[in-house]
């Protein structure tokens, strides 16, 4: 019966449209389901993606709760002027750029060596125990981890200090020093993320043909020939979609850790744009201010992606998109 | 090719791995240890491996605490509806957009999922975007804002965009439309990758922490992250009982933060042998094809 009705419905249009809005209609009434389907994530980007992004113009104006969006004054660049005239903007500038560099530089490579040595390995249940234990952190909480590091990095009860005392020396208050704060934030970054990461390099491991392995065997390449000729060049272009992917997310520091890890005592180095956006936006309500400190901190974020992206169709033609 | 079965790389290799076995998961060991032992070792730093003066003492403390119960419920509340309001979000649209073809406007939404992957408004435009909404201080603020995630609804359209056409066609000859063919055909026989983003959605919602933080002001609805950071990093462990108590009843402070902390990974512990399973297929599909 549907199918009869919707016969007739099709050739009523017929008549009365011309072709194109014809199919278009049908189109609609053919996917009317599907639509409906669609509609409940259709709501959900624009209201917590779009609403957003459009709410970014409030770093142009003089934002109060009070006034509303709308009725707010319009300020143009003012609070991008104050930012960059703060005198502490280089200090934010220098520890967010600085924190994300020696992530990438240590926690990038870490797995795709893991992931190597670990594709190695011949004894499948010794694989299999390595995995299970290194993938584990990878699905603790952000406030779990830091909660262990400081234990663990704690002056008066720690095991760390406690094997440093073992050895002679004296206590460090790791967590109190602003010197320390980059090494233990990429540590337990490291720590955190090492063994998951590994996943995907595995997965493009046992994507390469073994037949070039037997036939540079049969040519007496040595191991490390075959990992520089054969391995590497297989992986590349997963390497560098993956750095790729994090260098546009180079502003994006992990904010959860940072926070949570830091105390005034190592602002020096840890108090990065994020942080600093928090606490002038949502604890000292400076709402237009932060927001405007934000939309600076993203635009770096995608000039480093489009130039990375550009950088690396034109050396690897490699693209994200 | 195993001519040289015990060469010092493979030897070296098998120390590395060891090695990182062993740093991943002595800080678990330790922190079972001390929370299992007797105060006074604790007290010593003389736990190494194994509880010494075995006891259950600073768990019982742990649930006296009258933050944790609330607070344990709260998130279990927030992962349930969350995770199943994500899971209708997620499937509808990535089975609506995997009939590339059909659905209506699927070119437009799919743009504007590629945008939001890579672009967000901020910190504060979010926060003030919730406010807008009138969902500040209020459940929806933790439990909507996850509900759609571009990459777990990209790994689902390229599963479903799998699914063979006969099974579907079959449907529509029995006269199903595309609401029942997806709930009658294609849901039944997609458990596992459903149950895989289920279980992203669940454990990122488990351990969210930033999001409830800013969005809640009332203590009584804060979920058990919050409570942890109280407890773990800002030292508010101990209740001044406590420390009036004293003698042989001292707890730790150390105990109960470890013993806190065991207390809530704990159902990640159980179903971690689920979660490494799916997840390590998940980030397979949505590494080779999204």
């Amino acid at each position: 019966m549907e199918v009869i009705s919707k016969k007739n419905t099709t050739l009523n249009i017929n008549r009365a449209l011309p072709s194109n809005q014809n199919r278009f209609f049908n189109k609609l009434k053919d996917g009317k389901y599907l639509l409906l389907l669609v509609l409940p994530a259709v709501i959900c980007m624009l209201l917590f993606y779009y609403l957003p992004m459009w709410g970014v113009l409030i770093s142009f104006k003089q934002y109060s709760p009070f006034k509303g969006f709308v009725d707010s004054p319009w300020v143009g660049l003012k609070h991008f002027r104050v930012f960059f005239e703060n005198p502490f903007f280089y200090k934010y500038f220098r520890n967010t750029i600085l924190l994300s560099a020696y992530s990438i530089l240590w926690g990038f490579p870490a797995p795709i060596v893991f992931a190597l040595i670990l594709n190695d390995v011949q004894n499948i249940k010794f694989k299999k125990l390595v995995q299970t234990v290194s993938y584990m952190p990878h699905f603790y909480s952000t406030v779990v981890v830091v909660g262990l590091f400081t234990m663990f990095l704690s002056p008066t009860s720690g095991p760390i200090n406690k094997l440093i005392m073992s050895l002679g020396f004296n206590r460090v208050s790791f967590l109190a020093d602003a010197r320390y704060f980059r090494t233990i934030y990429i540590s337990s970054e490291i720590w955190q993320s090492l063994g998951w990461g590994t996943i995907i390099y595995l997965a493009a491991l046992t994507n390469i043909d073994p037949q070039l392995y037997e036939a540079a065997i049969i040519d007496g390449a040595s191991k490390f020939k075959r990992l520089v000729y054969i391995t590497l060049p297989c992986l590349a272009p997963t390497i560098i979609t993956m750095l790729l992917l994090r260098l546009g997310q180079v502003m994006n520091v992990g904010f959860e850790r940072a926070y949570l890890l830091q105390k005034p005592s190592t602002y020096e180095t840890s108090d990065i744009i994020q942080t600093y956006i928090y606490r002038t936006g949502i604890e000292g309500n400076n709402f237009s201010f932060a927001s405007a400190v934000g939309l600076f901190n993203s635009a770096i974020n995608v000039f480093f992606l489009v130039t990375c992206n550009k950088l690396s169709q034109y050396l690897t033609e490699t693209s994200l998109w | 090719m195993k001519k040289n079965k015990f060469s010092i790389s493979k030897i070296l290799s098998a120390i590395l791995l060891l090695f990182i076995v062993f740093v991943t998961a002595y800080p678990f060991i330790y922190m079972v240890a001390v929370s299992f032992s007797e105060n006074i070792y604790v007290l010593k730093n003389d736990i190494t491996f194994y509880p010494k003066g075995f006891n259950l003492k600073v768990y019982a403390k742990v649930f006296e605490d009258k933050r944790i119960f609330p607070a344990y419920k709260n998130t279990i509340i927030y992962v349930v509806l969350g995770t199943v309001i994500a899971l209708f979000v997620t499937t509808g649209a990535a089975y609506a957009l995997s009939k590339r073809k059909r659905c209506p406007f699927a070119k437009t939404i799919n743009g504007m999922l590629i945008v939001i992957m890579f672009f967000n408004g901020g910190m504060i435009p979010a926060y003030l975007a919730i406010n807008w909404l009138g969902m500040y201080n209020t459940i929806w603020a933790v439990v909507l804002p996850g509900a759609l995630s571009a990459w777990n609804l990209i790994i689902m359209r390229s599963f479903f965009a799998a699914f063979p056409a006969e099974i579907e066609e079959s449907g529509q000859i029995d006269g199903l439309n595309d609401l029942g063919i997806l709930w009658f055909l294609v849901i039944p026989t997609s458990t596992a990758v459903i149950a895989t983003i289920g279980l992203f959605y669940a454990v990122g919602l488990w351990n969210a922490f930033f999001g409830p933080f800013i969005y809640l002001r009332d203590h009584t609805k804060y979920p058990l992250q919050i409570i942890l950071r109280q407890i773990v990093l800002k030292g508010e462990a101990i209740d001044s009982e406590m420390i009036i108590s004293g003698g042989k009843d001292i707890i730790a402070e150390d105990s109960i933060k470890y013993a806190t902390i065991i207390v809530s990974i704990l159902p990640i512990i159980l179903v971690y042998p689920y979660l490494q399973k799916y997840f390590v297929k998940g980030v397979m599909i949505g590494s080779v094809k999204g």
